[in-house]
């Protein structure tokens, strides 16, 4: 039951996220706004929302099954693909490893220059 | 049972969404057993078994991705409630991310120019046409936000979908050996990094490490579809793309 109430909980928080888009005229999906209104929500009622947890542990422990549909979506741009294989590989492959890299050497950076106390180093 | 029968049952079927939501959790969960049995391989990311295996499927059986998607629409939905869902190890984490709050600002905006700026870089010196940088652009943001991005800023928003998780898969993969290889050994640091340039499929993998790099990772996720589709469009003009 903790799990349908759970889904019911976030199915709702997606839909005022829509909702709240649209009325808004804003550009971010409305999951995300779902999202931050139910993490305020976890903030206002301290975190006591055992339904949610059961369903978000479920979601999220396969997150990467719900991108398998558009990936094989791929099929459907074969020919776009092929015929510009190499800068998409390149920029693909070069880009996020160099996004991460970059990434993860500012985050590291700024950690150690704002926030000493929480990084650890190894 | 007569071959007539058989090929109306298999015409009946798959025109049936039921075949197209089976497939996809028979292929993620072989997959995911091949990927365990590998020793956790990132190599062998299920996703990519899953994606492969289906593609050949529909190509060897001869039907359409429009009519596997009515039925693996109701796993992809899900990707909606999933996105919601982050807000639960977000806020478990809380306390840890107040603390690392103006780093994670100074990263976004650094990661939202350079994840754009790198692939439409690239793909330009390499001579993508156009509407292949644009599609390109939005690559390292969350699937519906990029597509929103990539259809104003003249992209086609269904193939950056796909290069969206072409993105994702690879950060999943190359993410840990990277990591090892510049020797950072901060969850926050990694999750952060993995969040920004590999969206939910990087988070994922994050959550497979443990949940403060997922916390972290998910939470980059959201915050740079933020600043992904406030500057995206404006950093390009500026550039003198658009």
């Amino acid at each position: 039951m903790k799990f349908l109430n759970g889904m019911t909980l976030l199915l709702i928080y997606q839909l005022v996220g829509e909702i709240g888009v649209q009325l808004l005229q804003w550009s971010i999906p409305g999951p995300v706004l779902g999202m931050l209104l139910l993490f305020l929500t976890l903030l206002l009622r301290k975190g006591a929302l055992p339904s949610a947890d059961v369903a978000s542990t479920a979601l999220l422990s396969h997150l990467s099954l719900l991108f398998v549909p558009a990936g094989v979506g791929m099929m459907v741009y074969f020919e776009h693909l092929a015929k510009e294989w190499l800068p998409i590989v390149v920029a693909l492959v070069l880009g996020t490893v160099v996004t991460m890299a970059v990434s993860a050497l500012v985050m590291q950076g700024a950690s150690r220059l704002f926030s000493p106390e929480t990084y650890r180093d190894g | 049972m007569a071959d007539g029968d058989l090929t109306t049952l298999w015409v009946y079927l798959s025109a049936s969404p039921l075949v197209g939501l089976t497939i996809t959790l028979i292929a993620y969960s072989l997959g995911y057993r091949l990927y365990l049995y590998a020793n956790r391989n990132p190599l062998l990311n299920p996703v990519v078994t899953a994606i492969a295996a289906l593609i050949a499927f529909l190509q060897i059986s001869g039907v359409s991705y429009a009519t596997y998607f009515e039925g693996a629409q109701f796993v992809h939905f899900l990707l909606g409630p999933a996105t919601v869902a982050l807000a639960v190890p977000l806020y478990q984490q809380c306390a840890k991310i107040k603390k690392r709050l103006l780093p994670l600002v100074i990263t976004l905006v650094v990661g939202a120019i350079v994840g754009a700026g790198s692939s439409v870089g690239i793909a330009w010196m390499l001579g993508a046409s156009l509407e292949m940088q644009m599609s390109l652009a939005p690559k390292s943001v969350t699937t519906p936000v990029a597509m929103g991005i990539s259809e104003q800023i003249g992209g086609l928003p269904s193939l950056t979908a796909v290069l969206v998780v072409a993105t994702g898969i690879i950060g999943a993969v190359t993410g840990t050996t990277l990591f090892r290889l510049m020797r950072i050994k901060d969850d926050a640091v990694k999750g952060v990094a993995m969040g920004i340039a590999a969206h939910g499929i990087g988070t994922a993998r994050a959550f497979q490490e443990n949940k403060e790099m997922g916390a972290f990772s998910g939470l980059a996720m959201a915050l740079s579809a933020f600043t992904s589709a406030v500057m995206l469009p404006w950093l390009l003009h500026v550039a003198g793309v658009l």
